[in-house]
């Protein structure tokens, strides 16, 4: 397994003297997206948010990779990179809106290639071939990255995405954020394979085994693995052995299907804390510059919740308008209907009155 | 003009939008070197290379996956599925991905690709070749579904899914691939998504019908004028969307209506065209509509394919039970 630090934060191999503006970068948005997560369990459980996927342990994973890209490579996302898609520039409140209810946190704005997430699992693996497939048809120097968990890899778009990146060449990343449960069956019940990073062999790609708790070593690794995408060196299986240090998702209670002894190991493994102590071995990080960041992004959190909850309410058009480039006669109608129906909503005692029917 | 059969016309439409528009590619199963296996691609590769002509690994979803993909990043994908009875593991790419991301980003994403698939029975294939499961397309939200039932339409509504900017699942009738020959102009033109025909004109009755029954709707109608009586009949092209003015128009005009399909019977979209008319056309109506379909059994092996399908005769008896009420 690759690996830069140790789970106290001493070098394994040799320190890639990454700028410093980097690292300090690295450790905001690993904090930024520790205390967004955090924040969205509690919103989840006053039942201000729906139902949500925390991504706490797992930002190492996330922003050592998300870092090392650049803004014109396309990220294909899954629904626990919290990390990423921040880094990318994609604000908090529409992360806080999507888990509201309300579509318009799917809205990625314009310069930004980034899918939103993907709730059904694997599916964006061949998409993610394909749009690869179209840089290198016109000639450009990006790739697409396409993040994943270990439940993923038992399904059908995995093995055939990966085989149509292996046929085709195609400038891919593949990021399996392994956190070793997929609900409540663990990654030993996914797949017999040693580790997932070996199917690459089979589809004749490369493949690499990383320590996903540790954010040098992930950006390393995704760094590598993308100047030989962009060189015509062929997609990157990039297995990030990690840890969901909380629930599935809101809906799940871990404590069903996982021990205490085992969560309690991996959060001494914790990747935030093992940067920060390389961070001090370096003399970069300090508590009042600990301080600063969490006041920042306490700040920022505040911010994304007051305009995710203050948005204007949607219109019934929407549902409807975004169908097609065009509205075609069959949803005008079925909107005006509806509009008709809101417009003189009210309860009628008198059930004579009601006229039913669509028009 | 030129005489060509449905295949050209596919064929020319494909080559006369790839030539036209370089972000137009082609991907499917044996779709290059072979020019697919009903030879509807062929001499493509030659022509346009194999960068945009894909003999794709075997692998629908895949395939459907990778055409999104291309369509996300600016390209016009054509995905070939060799027969509609292979397009089951595409659904969920179809219905969780392609007709929904324009929707859900609120149009900042779309998807303007478009999937071939040869449909139907009758041409004796082997199991599992000869479905017609339009409906269940049709039922996705976001999706457009066009099905052209002759040569000139074909390229011209081909030409049109090509162009547009949302997927569009385009069957072909494979048992009319190569049995009508037609007058098809050699240039581009456009047949529009979303509206029907009226093939001929008639007051007595409306046969409603698309694709592989048109051919069998025209026979019956022939042999009713022998005896007298004029049906009208309406090629719907295009089951999402779909035209309903037309069938208005139609059954407000002759009260009486037949829709035939080859798809099963229950839940097909005969029954959408029916259950809209009882919406609507209450008062115009002087008989119940009526159905013909395929059966709610699994497309039968050959010896027993003549069975399952809607014939002419079966068009004709309903037409009589509609006309006698």
């Amino acid at each position: 397994m690759f690996q830069i630090l140790d789970i106290k934060g001493g070098l394994v191999s040799e320190d890639p003297d990454l700028d410093k503006e980097l690292l300090k970068e690295m450790y905001w948005w690993m904090v930024y997206a520790r205390m967004a997560d955090d924040k969205a369990l509690k919103l989840q459980r006053q039942g201000r948010m729906g139902t949500f996927p925390p991504t706490t342990g797992q930002e190492a994973a996330q922003v050592g990779s998300g870092l090392a890209l650049d803004k014109e490579d396309w990220v294909f996302p899954a629904f626990r990179e919290l990390g990423t898609y921040l880094l990318r520039g994609i604000p908090l409140e529409n992360m806080y809106l999507y888990f509201m209810g309300d579509v318009r946190g799917n809205i990625i704005p314009k310069n930004i290639n980034n899918l939103p997430m993907y709730v059904p699992v694997s599916t964006q693996i061949p998409q993610a071939v394909g749009a690869a497939y179209g840089m290198k048809l016109r000639n450009k120097k990006n790739a697409a990255v396409c993040y994943f968990g270990d439940g993923a890899t038992s399904k059908g778009d995995f093995s055939e995405g990966l085989n149509f990146a292996g046929v085709f060449n195609t400038p891919n990343i593949f990021i399996c954020q392994n956190n070793q449960w997929a609900i409540s069956v663990p990654r030993k019940k996914q797949t017999a394979s040693k580790t997932i990073a070996q199917k690459a062999i089979a589809y004749g790609i490369s493949g690499i085994l990383v320590d996903g708790n540790d954010v040098l070593a992930m950006h390393v690794a995704t760094k590598e693995a993308l100047e030989k995408a962009k060189k015509g060196e062929g997609p990157t299986l990039i297995e990030a052995f990690t840890y969901r240090l909380r629930m599935h998702t809101t809906a799940d209670d871990p404590t069903r299907y996982r021990s205490d002894e085992e969560l309690k190991e991996w959060e001494s493994r914790d990747p935030l804390i093992r940067f920060k102590n390389y961070l001090k071995n370096k003399g970069i990080w300090s508590e009042d510059w600990q301080k600063e960041l969490e006041t920042k992004a306490e700040e920022m959190i505040k911010k994304a919740i007051e305009k995710a909850e203050n948005i204007d309410p949607p219109n019934p058009e929407d549902m409807f308008i975004y169908m097609y480039s065009d509205i075609n006669p069959v949803l005008k109608e079925q909107l005006e209907y509806l509009k008709k129906m809101i417009s003189t909503k009210e309860i009628e005692e008198d059930s004579e009155k009601i006229e039913g029917g669509f028009p | 003009m030129t005489q060509m059969n449905m295949v050209e016309a596919i064929n020319s439409a494909l080559k006369a939008e790839m030539e036209k528009d370089e972000s137009v590619l082609i991907l499917g199963e044996d779709v290059g070197k072979d020019g697919g296996v009903f030879r509807v691609t062929d001499g493509l590769i030659q022509k346009f290379g194999e960068e945009r002509v894909i003999d794709s690994p075997l692998a629908e979803s895949g395939i459907v996956g990778f055409a999104i993909g291309l369509a996300l990043y600016g390209f016009k994908p054509i995905a070939e599925i060799q027969f509609m009875g292979f397009l089951w593991p595409c659904l969920d790419q179809l219905s969780s991905h392609a007709s929904r991301i324009r929707n859900r980003t609120w149009g900042r994403y779309s998807v303007p690709l478009v999937l071939r698939a040869p449909y139907g029975g009758g041409v004796r294939a082997l199991e599992h070749h000869a479905e017609s499961f339009e409906s269940i397309l049709a039922h996705i939200p976001g999706l457009k579904v066009a099905i052209p039932s002759n040569p000139y339409d074909a390229k011209g509504l081909l030409i049109a899914s090509i162009r547009d900017p949302d997927p569009v699942v385009f069957l072909e009738p494979k048992r009319l691939y190569r049995g009508i020959k037609e007058e098809v102009p050699e240039e581009d033109y456009v047949e529009e998504i979303g509206k029907a025909k009226v093939v001929v004109e008639g007051e007595d009755l409306t046969l409603v019908g698309w694709g592989s029954m048109i051919p069998k709707i025209l026979k019956a109608r022939d042999l009713m004028f022998e005896k007298g009586i004029r049906a009208e009949v309406i090629d719907i092209r295009s089951i999402s969307p779909y035209d309903y003015a037309t069938v208005h128009s139609s059954v407000e005009k002759t009260g009486r209506a037949v829709v035939i399909q080859e798809a099963p019977r229950t839940l097909g979209f005969a029954s959408e065209i029916i259950a809209r008319l009882n919406d609507n056309e209450m008062l115009n109506l002087k008989a119940p509509a009526f159905r013909v379909t395929g059966f709610d059994i699994p497309f039968p092996y050959y010896k027993m394919e003549h069975w399952a399908m809607p014939d002419v005769d079966r068009i004709i008896k309903a037409s009589r039970q509609v006309l006698k009420w």
